[in-house]
């Protein structure tokens, strides 16, 4: 089953990620999703995430799908113009990879390259669009395809966005584009995710909580410093501070918030920043290890 | 207006050593009033080069003069460079390009060009405008966002915004103020219009315009 038929038969899902190497052994990265293999409906490919410059996305879903894995191909616009965002669009579909995930991406500033000029020819509201136009046979200019793409496409949402009035008109400015689903920025709080989910469930799309497993106060604490739009409540960091093993407390939390969310959206993602042998882990403990097919 | 830096003063000693005799030319308009290029600065820099010029025991002679404004030929005819044989503008890029391509010998900018801005303070101006040629001002409630977003984006703050600062972490962010401004005036559904990617061959073709043949005078 595909993340898009799991998601459209209302089925809860799960999705994780795997980031492309610094160099061309992709060894480490085919491990990390082996050991998901079964348990995941689908694997992000992050797209030189947080502007450091990787091994490309596509070559690297590419990895994944010949070894019968299902990548989402992360697409930011930091990198590419109009003209090159449409044909790896076309490239990744003639290789039969159909998720995609549209995001504006980091600035530059933020990378290892920071000299580097910003694209930002589009932005995530236009890439759905864009994505939406090849999926009806043309490319942005109009001119018509040969052979159409089958996008399940996708964004990011915000929810502890502050302010986050802004942030939940871009959600409905993305839906209206065309996002089927939606991966959330990392989650703590459920009692304020479950209010963003009575907004977002008047919308068309579906929504998978994200989870970043904690593995330490300190961590914690660096998340709320140093991440936009990620809010740890106190409480957590309090629980975390006084735990004898943070990280099993760390998989309790997010096994904890699993629970009281599931049945208030469609699905989880589960990034690994860095500790990709928790997710596993998390999956097990939340019960969500067998993925039915 | 356009606003201007001084550049260091070892990388203008760098273009000025070659020479015997320069003639500093300041801009009384924008240059003047961001305090880069006026009078006061023309001289300033004159003292500076002859000091810096004398400890590299190069001989240079400076003189300095300040035109009304640089980026029109009407200001450059008062201009009198004769027995110079180097021009240091203190002018923005317009003015400076509009004087090398008027005299036969070699004209260095003095000046960066930042952006186009208006003053925040005393001494202090904000980038406000990128000249795109298609002005969106109207649906952002006066803000720009092609200037002021880190990423030029058009519909809405990206996740990297918190507490209503930018990813960068040296601005506010740029769509924080617009929805809250859209918001004061009861205009908050136009956030929701999508606005479509900015047609950039207009941008391209703007090399020249001609308001005559635009029909305009
Ligand atoms: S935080 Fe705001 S100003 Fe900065 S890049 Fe994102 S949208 Fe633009």
């Amino acid at each position: 089953m595909s993340l898009r038929e799991a998601l459209e038969s209302g089925r809860f899902a799960v999705t994780s990620e795997v980031g492309p190497p610094k160099g061309t052994d992709v060894s480490q990265m085919l491990d990390t999703a082996e050991k998901l293999r079964g348990h995941v409906d689908a694997l992000n490919v992050t797209d030189n995430q947080a502007a450091v410059m990787r091994l490309c996305t596509l070559a690297a879903c590419v990895h994944l799908a010949q070894k019968g894995h299902e990548p989402v191909l992360q697409v930011t616009c930091r990198d590419r113009n109009r003209l090159s965002i449409q044909s790896d669009l076309l490239g990744a579909a003639s290789f039969g990879i159909t998720n995609v995930l549209a995001l504006t991406g980091d600035h530059v500033i933020m990378g290892d390259h920071p000299q580097a000029k910003a694209v930002f020819d589009l932005e995530s509201v236009q890439l759905l669009e864009v994505v939406g136009a090849l999926n009806n046979g043309t490319d942005m200019a109009g001119n018509d395809l040969s052979g159409t793409p089958e996008f399940f496409v996708g964004a990011v949402v915000t929810p502890d966005a502050h302010p986050i009035e802004p942030q939940l008109a871009k959600f409905e400015k993305k839906v209206r584009a065309g996002a089927n689903y939606f991966q959330t920025q990392a989650v703590y709080d459920s009692e304020s995710f479950l209010g963003f989910m009575e907004t977002a469930r008047s919308f068309d799309a579906k929504v998978l909580a994200g989870i970043v497993v904690l593995r330490s106060a300190g961590m914690a604490r660096f998340m709320n410093k140093n991440i936009p739009g990620i809010t740890v409540p106190d409480a957590i960091i309090a629980e975390l501070a006084s735990a004898q093993d943070p990280v099993a407390v760390g998989i309790e939390i997010a096994v904890r918030f699993i629970n009281d969310v599931r049945d208030s959206c469609d699905g989880v993602h589960i990034m690994a920043v860095g500790a990709e042998h928790l997710v596993p882990r998390v999956l097990d403990a939340a019960g969500l290890w067998e993925v039915p097919s | 207006m356009i606003v201007v830096r001084q550049k260091p003063v070892d990388e203008i000693c760098a273009f000025v050593t070659r020479h015997r005799r320069v003639l500093l030319v300041g801009c009384n308009t924008c240059a003047a009033v961001a305090l880069a290029g006026g009078e006061k600065e023309v001289d300033l820099m004159a003292e500076l080069l002859r000091l810096a010029t004398s400890r590299k025991a190069s001989f240079v002679e400076f003189s300095g003069t300040v035109l009304t404004r640089q980026c029109e030929p009407e200001f450059l005819e008062q201009l009198d460079s004769e027995g110079y044989d180097a021009i240091l503008s203190m002018a923005c890029g317009a003015g400076v390009a509009l004087l090398a391509s008027s005299v036969d010998v070699p004209v260095y900018p003095a000046l960066d060009t930042l952006f186009i801005g208006a003053a925040q303070g005393l001494a202090s101006w904000e980038a406000e405008c990128s000249a795109c040629g298609q002005c969106v001002l109207g649906r952002t409630a006066g803000i720009c966002p092609i200037t002021r977003c880190a990423k030029g984006i058009l519909n809405g703050p990206c996740g990297g915004m918190s507490d209503g600062r930018c990813e960068l972490g040296d601005r506010d962010c740029a769509w924080v103020l617009i929805f809250q401004r859209l918001e004061k005036f009861g205009r908050s559904e136009e956030f929701l219009e999508i606005a479509e990617p900015k047609d950039h061959s207009l941008r391209t073709r703007l090399v020249t315009w001609d308001a005559h043949e635009d029909g305009i005078r």
